[in-house]
């Protein structure tokens, strides 16, 4: 579903490499995890991976069903199914965060020749959603993220995810911040969305957040490079010994 | 004190030909007006209060021709809120296209009217001459000498409707001077809606005495003409108790400088002065507004938003004074630019000017482009970057846009600032 090939990527305006030959496919209906110390490059992949300015690539391509999505617009990478659950969640002044949305899932439809929700529709869907995330309705009134917890904005990005549906999802650090309930909900939302035809590429620190989303596949990124994959045991060993004998190994 | 020669030639260039419309209860004021106007000359460039915006093609003897804007592709501003319709065109009173000049809790007068109004008399142009100092306002005293129409609006009660006032354009070069009266009584209540361009050039004035414990909305907006001028002069005087708010939508115009002057002299009084303004190309946008404080525990508010395009220029020069003896002031004012690229420009002079101790006055401006990281966060949701824009462009003029307190005419202004937004993204 995602494949990313020997992916260099440096920034646009310094000359500084961060990305230096990133290869990673996530299969359809497969959860692959992201490890890595930090400053290690994950964030930047993620923001590479749905468009952000300031990074140039310099090698290599990802595609998504095997359409380059490194040449289309943030909002083409969104409609044709890509989602970047954000690590600072940026807070919008002024915009309300139903409005948002309901116009963020319309315009995805519309990008995709889809017909609008109504917005009885939205209303039912958003209600039920939030409730499964504890969100409650004068957060939803609210600017987006303004004023809300650290735990409440990365709740609000799984609102979001479960509200476009996307089909594949990349949650940079969606676990830092957040208390145990808060955990156990977000683990839930992701979760309820774990289907055939739906990717995830979960980026932590913590081998708590995969107790709860259990990852089919782990990868340790350092460097810019994704130095080592393996199974759900990776990660344990990494919680348990951290990654320093990792890096030794790949030199 | 002799005036300048320059200024003097100036100012007689543009009386020559002008004469004080005669007869009627307003003529002494309109003399008293006449006369200051000639000590103290029209505005020039070299007037500390016209450094950000040129005054001479609002001086000039001859407006300059603004072709009239076709708006019909979108229904009447307002249209929705069943006003009382005053129509002027090209300034003058339109009686055929008004509705009979009658509402429940309100009597409407005209000013080219010559019976008696006494209570008239005791605003028109007595406002004015109080706003004169300390800064010179000589558009405001050649509006009381010279104004040919507009209405006076003896607000006694609970109107069941807002007042509205619209203007209409017909030749290209018509210069209007209208001048309006507003009398709110004591624990009256009131909106006076002003929609439309008006006129090539426009001066207009509107006088507001808002008696205790009376409260007065005024929205305005001031049409979509391209080329059109105008100079605009709101005074409004509170009493005890007394509320104020006005906002106003600027969209297009060659040129417009809106004052306004507010005097609290009541305690417990609130008054809001909001402005939003949208500017593409040749547009220069100066909200000046000078409010006093001489009462205990009165809120002012001045919220002003501009986004500007294409080399468009938005001025504000906005000064809170607190008299001696204005404990518990609450003044609030912040001026906001978005520029929408890097010709335009925003020029702000914001003031604070405060003789009493126990006051809490905070005032800001600023100016800056559309924050990227919002934008990306917007489009990463599959918001396209146009509409992404108009979205932040809207949550822009929010704050002043709340200040108008009913949410119909909130929606009303919204949705107007969202289609000037989409048609320029087509
Ligand atoms: N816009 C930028 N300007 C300067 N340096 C940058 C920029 N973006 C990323 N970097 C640098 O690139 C490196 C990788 O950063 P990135 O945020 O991708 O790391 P990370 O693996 O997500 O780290 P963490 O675990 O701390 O979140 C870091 O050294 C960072 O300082
Ligand atoms: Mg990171």
């Amino acid at each position: 579903m995602l494949e990313i090939k020997n992916l260099h990527v440096k920034l646009e305006e310094e000359d500084k490499q961060i990305l230096k030959g990133v290869n990673l496919t996530v299969e359809a209906g497969k959860v692959h995890a992201i490890m890595g110390p930090n400053g290690s490059g994950k964030s930047t992949l993620s923001y590479v991976l749905s468009g952000r300015d300031g990074y140039e690539v310099t090698e290599g391509t990802a595609t998504l069903d095997g359409v380059d999505i490194l040449d289309m617009d943030p909002e083409e990478r969104a409609a044709a199914g890509l989602f970047l659950a954000f690590q600072y969640p940026v807070e919008i002044p002024g915009v309300g965060n139903m409005t948002f949305l309901r116009t963020a899932v319309n315009a995805q439809r519309k990008a995709r020749g889809e017909e609008e929700m109504s917005s009885t529709e939205f209303l039912k869907t958003i209600r039920a959603r939030a409730k499964d995330l504890k969100i409650d309705q004068d957060m939803l009134k609210r600017p987006v993220n303004v004023g809300f917890s650290g735990g409440e904005k990365k709740r609000n990005e799984i609102l979001q995810m479960a509200m476009l549906e996307p089909r594949m999802c990349i949650l940079d650090e969606t676990d830092s911040g957040l208390d145990v309930d808060a955990m156990k909900l977000v683990a839930d939302g992701v979760n309820a969305l774990r289907s055939e035809g739906r990717g995830f590429l979960v980026i932590t620190h913590y081998q708590r957040l995969l107790d709860h989303i259990k990852p089919d596949v782990v990868h340790i990124m350092s460097n810019g490079r994704i130095i080592k994959t393996g199974g759900p045991e990776l990660a344990l060993e990494v919680e348990n010994q951290g990654y320093e004998h990792l890096k030794a190994e790949e030199a | 004190m002799a005036l300048p020669e320059q200024k003097q030639t100036l100012t007689e260039t543009r009386l020559s030909g002008l004469s004080v419309p005669e007869g009627g209860w307003a003529e002494p004021a309109r003399r008293d007006a006449l006369a200051r106007l000639r000590a103290m000359g029209l505005s020039t460039r070299r007037d500390e209060y016209w450094k950000y915006t040129r005054p001479d093609t609002l001086t000039a003897p001859e407006p300059e021709a603004a072709e009239v804007f076709d708006d019909s592709d979108e229904p009447q501003l307002f249209s929705e809120r069943n006003g009382l319709k005053i129509v002027f065109t090209d300034g003058v009173f339109d009686e055929g296209a008004s509705d009979a000049l009658e509402l429940d809790g309100v009597r409407i007068d005209r000013l080219a009217e010559t019976s008696d109004i006494h209570w008239a008399r005791d605003v028109y142009g007595v406002l004015e001459a109080r706003g004169q100092a300390p800064v010179q306002r000589p558009l405001a005293a050649f509006n009381t000498a010279f104004a040919t129409d507009g209405v006076l609006i003896h607000v006694t009660g609970r109107p069941s409707r807002p007042i509205h006032l619209i203007y209409r354009r017909s030749g290209n070069a018509a210069d209007a001077v209208l001048h309006h009266v507003v009398k709110v009584d004591a624990g009256a209540c009131a909106t006076i809606l002003e929609t439309g361009p008006a006129a090539a050039r426009l001066n207009s004035g509107m006088e507001v005495e808002i008696a205790d414990t009376g409260t007065l909305h005024h929205v305005r907006a001031q049409g979509r003409d391209h080329e059109r001028r105008a100079a605009t002069h709101v005074f409004a005087r509170l009493g005890r108790e007394s509320v104020f708010k006005s906002f106003t939508l600027t969209a297009n115009g060659t040129l417009t400088r809106n004052e306004c002057v507010i005097e609290l002299t009541g305690d417990d009084a609130v008054a809001h002065v909001a402005g939003a303004c949208m500017g593409d190309g040749d547009f220069h946008h100066d909200d000046t507004v000078f409010v006093t404080h001489d009462a205990v525990n009165c809120e002012s508010r001045q919220v002003f938003k501009k986004v500007l395009r294409n080399g468009a220029v938005g001025v504000f020069q906005g000064k809170i004074l607190v008299q001696p003896g204005a404990q518990k002031t609450d003044g609030y004012q912040i001026s906001q630019a978005l520029l929408l690229d890097e010709d335009s420009q925003f020029l702000a002079k914001p003031e604070l000017e405060i003789y009493a101790d126990d006051v809490a006055c905070s005032h800001g401006s600023t100016s800056g482009a559309i924050d990227e990281d919002s934008l990306f966060y917007l489009r990463a949701r599959g918001v396209p970057r146009g509409e992404a824009e108009d979205l932040m462009t809207i949550a822009f003029i929010a704050e002043a846009v709340l200040e108008i307190e009913d949410e119909d005419l909130q929606s009303d202004i919204n949705d107007r600032v969202a289609a000037w937004l989409a048609r320029r993204r087509t």
